[in-house]
């Protein structure tokens, strides 16, 4: 039961703030600096999500085998592969690493 | 291309087209049958007004945008599988794993809930993270319903696609026509992925055993990086996101799950401030 709730609360809440996003009048970005806040917002989260995501073991910050692989997506990245390259080569790499012991 | 020049973009090839195919009336989201078809339309219904060379950063083929709308959407949607292993591996019914693809929908919420509860974290403290994981949808919508421009009766229905992934496919496109192609055919495919491949997740969960030795648990910052890279276009961008993840990473061991990361996010007002008090504008001339 505990479970359900965590999960209706989770889906309402974020519902609720996509939808508050496409809600808000238009004026409210027309000003310049309120423009390039909101445009810059979504690097910042999304950087520190990577990096979370890439170094974080629970609330430790670990060097595993994710490292390799996401050396090998950016690598990709810069080769300009599609979407689906970046992201296999980060799995394959991730996984052969730790095949490998490390 | 840059962020301004997308953002940019629509709004003057909208005044200098007047396709009918820009109704907002007929704008993505509202029938999925509409949306199958839509994508894959003549590339010659307008394009061609833009400009045919994709790079010149004013058209694109209504094929390119699908191409590229169904790579994100594809792959992401295909990790839904290690969100589904990862949920019925935390304790997670079936019936509950379904229920957060289907209802949440956005992943990075969807994990720390999962991760959360399954650490021992109470329901509420657990949902508080993940919300706040969510709250960066709010910003993107900002965005999404300016280059998109939907009508109101639309929004409710378009608002549980507005993540990052169809943030990215529909900011990075060069018009308002192949932002909508790119949002409506992201969300699709990512939607009905996605939730399949996290009821296919759940159900092989006890044959797959260990989902890190798959190296699945690196999908998800993968496709967050691919996401980044093409945004870090000036120093200004490459500046946040640099102190996002100092702050991303150095707060993580000290502050309540989730917490982080919004912290991380004050490093766009941060930069801003800084460049504004050293050189006047910041660097509007791009």
């Amino acid at each position: 039961m505990n479970v359900w709730i965590a999960i209706a609360v989770t889906a309402i809440g974020c519902y609720a703030v996509k939808l508050i996003g496409l809600l808000v009048p238009a004026g409210a970005l027309e000003r310049p600096l309120v423009r390039r806040l909101a445009a810059l917002l979504p690097v910042a989260l999304l950087a520190a999500l990577t990096a979370q995501q890439t170094f974080a073991d629970g609330r430790e910050l670990v060097l595993d085998a994710r490292v390799g692989g996401l050396a090998a997506a950016a690598v990709m990245l810069i080769l300009r592969a599609p979407f689906l390259l970046v992201v296999a080569a980060a799995v394959l790499v991730t996984a052969g690493v730790r095949a490998l012991g490390g | 291309m840059s962020e301004r020049k997308a953002l940019a973009g629509p709004r003057t090839d909208q005044a200098q087209d007047p396709a009918p195919d820009r109704d907002p009336d007929r704008a993505p989201g509202t029938d999925p049958d509409d949306g199958d078809r839509a994508p894959g339309t003549d590339p010659d219904d307008g394009d061609h007004t833009h400009g045919t060379d994709p790079d010149d950063g004013r058209g694109k083929p209504d094929a390119a945008v699908v191409r590229d709308a169904l790579g994100v959407g594809v792959a992401v949607g295909l990790s839904g599988f290690a969100f589904g292993v990862t949920s019925a591996g935390s304790g997670l019914t079936l019936a509950q794993t379904c229920a957060l693809s289907l209802l949440v929908f956005t992943g990075a919420s969807q994990f720390a809930l999962v991760g959360a509860l399954a650490a021992g974290g109470s329901p509420l403290t657990a949902a508080a993270g993940a919300f706040f994981l969510g709250v960066r949808n709010a910003f993107y919508g900002l965005r999404l319903s300016q280059v998109l421009r939907l009508t109101r009766a639309i929004r409710p229905f378009a608002a549980q696609w507005v993540i990052d992934e169809t943030t990215a496919v529909t900011l990075a496109q060069p018009t308002r026509r192949s932002a909508r192609i790119g949002f409506l055919v992201t969300g699709l495919s990512l939607y009905v992925l996605w939730n399949l491949t996290t009821l296919l997740g759940a159900l092989g969960a006890e044959a797959i055993g260990d989902t890190d030795a798959w190296g699945l648990d690196a999908a998800g910052p993968a496709v967050f990086l691919a996401l980044l890279a093409p945004m870090l276009k000036s120093t200004t961008e490459r500046a946040v996101a640099g102190l996002a993840v100092v702050l991303g990473l150095g707060l993580l061991p000290v502050l309540p799950a989730g917490v982080p990361v919004l912290v991380a996010a004050l490093a766009a007002p941060v930069v801003l401030w800084a460049r504004g008090r050293r050189g006047g504008a910041p660097e509007e001339g791009r």
